[in-house]
């Protein structure tokens, strides 16, 4: 009796250990994140304390004088990442809209599985791809075509015209909008797939077309869930890296042109991060890291929040 | 009347042609960058994959030489920093899933988790440069494959819960029913049913960090030499194509898309691996 007794107490003082474990090594992933904030945090205060706020609105980069000013970076990576967004939400939802509704069942795994290679190709392998096949193409090709289409129209014109070098802030964001597709599509496609069928269903039956369907019944009862999607591409475009870096041309100057070089946030780290001397170099890239940190920090918390509000509407478990 | 009935028949008819036939385009122009990159790696990377790429070190630039350098170290910081996260990703994803009904801490990893699932890569690469490389002073394939490790550990934790959630929870009660305290019912019963999609997630997470390059840059740099040592800076495959296809050197940039070609190869392999053989099915209890 008293063996089987403590056979019953040892199993319940290895469920708590086991049980604490699991606890703190959640406890752990949580805390990640304010470990990281509170360092870059920490890290940028020589910039901060040297520059204050006039950083966030300076466009000086000279590390010989060490004057640092974060606009050109910050303008470089929202300019880029809305580049990606205006092609890539269009292309995203026409992909969600044919998997969902157009394409006959046999085609639908094969096609998912397309996209996620996609999404699976590394993020240097788009670089290559970008600076030696596309770059050369759309310098060819595109830009001379944008310079005398749209480089000529009045007041938006500035925007479309300029050297036809290849690389520059309008390629990267082509490159950024074929990255962040798979995402936003996948999202798109699992929202749109929870629509009750029963729904689309009463709506055919009274004769809609499959785009008012979608329009008119898949939206509405979507939209959250497709505004989450978006969120998460855009966080994506923010803080990709490496396929912007070979394509961007890394230039520290802010130009009206999207045809011109520039630079992001991700960019300026990948390329001056290790060659930076000096306290104060070193904390205005870390500055610039908290502050795309604090940026795809907000929008990624957007987009699940979104994506939690559109579950618990369903009345499913988030 | 019936005329004007006919225009908005014709015209919603019109509509949805367009908007059908724009969304056929759209997954064309999907498709067409795929076949385009994929077709663009093996047109420039396949001549130059030779015996030499994976025998011989990295070259200086106009001598003959290979990847083998990198390879390990890829390799290597890839084993590495999976044997640290999962570990720790696995016993985190189980609290969420068998013990996080009540309070306030499985909501919030939930959502941090999801967050730190899409952070940027290189904000990852520049905390572990200020923790790790900066306080030890240089840098080290400890701090890659920390670096690395942060960014599979959110997966294995997504992947671990969402798996767990699967099992029915009949399986539990009957193991609980035999008597067994729940540690065992989870590692023993629980584990073992959601093994395939546990699998899947961990390929899918290798498949991630095997091409990371951003994390690496400042963590464990790049070494032109041999090196199994975890103190010293140590080579990638990613770092070493990105430093060789941004190099004015021919031989360097045919080498860099031999890289390019092998990594993707490899992140694909695992991809479509993780998909179709253990493929997560209905858990039979």
């Amino acid at each position: 009796m008293s063996n089987s007794n403590h056979k019953f107490n040892s199993g319940a003082f290895f469920d708590k250990i086991f049980r604490n474990s699991t606890m703190f090594f959640a406890f752990v992933v949580f805390s990640v994140i304010f470990a990281i904030m509170a360092t870059l945090v920490v890290s940028s205060l020589p910039a901060l304390k040297a520059f204050g706020a006039g950083f966030f609105f300076s466009d000086t980069w000279n590390p010989v004088t060490i004057q640092f000013g974060g606009l050109v970076p910050i303008y470089g990576t929202l300019v880029t990442a809305a580049i990606a967004m205006v092609i890539g939400i269009p292309v995203s939802f026409g992909i969600a809209m044919f998997i969902t509704e157009l394409c006959p069942n046999w085609l639908k795994r094969p096609l998912g599985v397309a996209i996620e290679l996609l999404a699976g190709i590394p993020s240097i392998i788009y670089g290559m791809w970008g600076l030696f096949v596309f770059a050369p193409l759309f310098a060819d090709y595109g830009q001379p075509w944008i310079n005398d289409h749209l480089g000529s129209l009045p007041f938006i014109g500035v925007i479309f015209a300029g050297p036809t070098m290849g690389i520059g802030m309008l390629t990267a964001g082509i490159i950024l909008a074929i990255m962040v597709i798979p995402f936003t599509s996948s999202v798109m496609r699992d929202v749109f797939e929870v629509v009750p069928p029963l729904l689309k269903e009463s709506a055919y039956g009274l004769g809609a077309t499959t785009w008012e369907v979608l329009k008119n019944i898949v939206l509405p009862y979507t939209k959250i869930g497709v505004v989450g999607g978006i969120m998460l591409g855009l966080g994506r475009a923010l803080g990709e890296t490496m396929a912007v870096t070979f394509v961007i041309g890394n230039a520290h100057e802010l130009s009206a042109s999207l045809l011109m070089p520039g630079n992001t946030i991700s960019s300026a780290l990948a390329n001056e991060f290790t060659e930076a001397v000096g306290d104060v170099y070193t904390s205005s890239l870390i500055t610039l890291g908290l502050t795309l940190f604090i940026i795809t920090f907000i929008v990624l918390a957007c987009a699940k929040l979104l994506l939690i509000k559109l579950a618990a509407q369903e009345g499913k478990q988030s | 009347m019936s005329s004007f009935n006919n225009t908005l028949y014709f015209q919603r008819r019109i509509t949805n042609v367009i908007t059908t036939a724009l969304s056929v385009c759209t997954v064309a122009f999907a498709l067409t960058f795929l076949v385009w990159i994929l077709w663009t790696l093996f047109s420039n990377g396949f001549s130059y994959i030779s015996l030499d790429v994976f025998t011989k070190n990295t070259p200086p630039p106009g001598s003959a030489g290979g990847l083998l350098n990198a390879i390990f170290g890829s390799l290597y910081m890839v084993l590495v920093a999976t044997l640290i996260g999962t570990p720790i990703g696995v016993l985190a994803g189980t609290y969420l899933a068998e013990y996080g009904k009540a309070g306030w801490l499985a909501p919030a990893t939930r959502f941090i988790n999801d967050i730190l699932l899409s952070a940027p890569s290189i904000v990852i690469g520049l905390f572990v440069y200020e923790v790790v490389v900066h306080r030890i002073g240089h840098f080290s394939g400890w701090a890659g494959a920390i670096a690395l490790s942060l960014i599979v550990l959110p997966v294995i934790v997504r992947t671990t819960e969402n798996m767990l959630q699967l099992v029915p929870g009949s399986l539990r009660e009957a193991a609980s029913a035999l008597g067994s305290p729940q540690w065992k019912v989870t590692t023993f019963i629980v584990y073992r049913s959601a093994r395939a999609g546990m699998l899947t997630g961990l390929l899918l997470a290798v498949a991630r960090i095997s091409g990371e390059t951003a994390p690496l840059l400042f963590t464990a740099l790049n070494n032109q030499f041999w090196s199994s040592d975890m103190n010293g800076a140590m080579s990638s495959v990613a770092v070493v194509i990105f430093q060789f296809a941004m190099s004015p050197y021919e031989d360097w940039q045919h080498l860099a898309w031999a890289g390019a070609l092998l990594i993707t190869l490899f992140v694909l392999g695992l991809n479509i691996l993780a998909r179709t053989i253990f493929r997560p099915g209905p858990i039979s209890s």
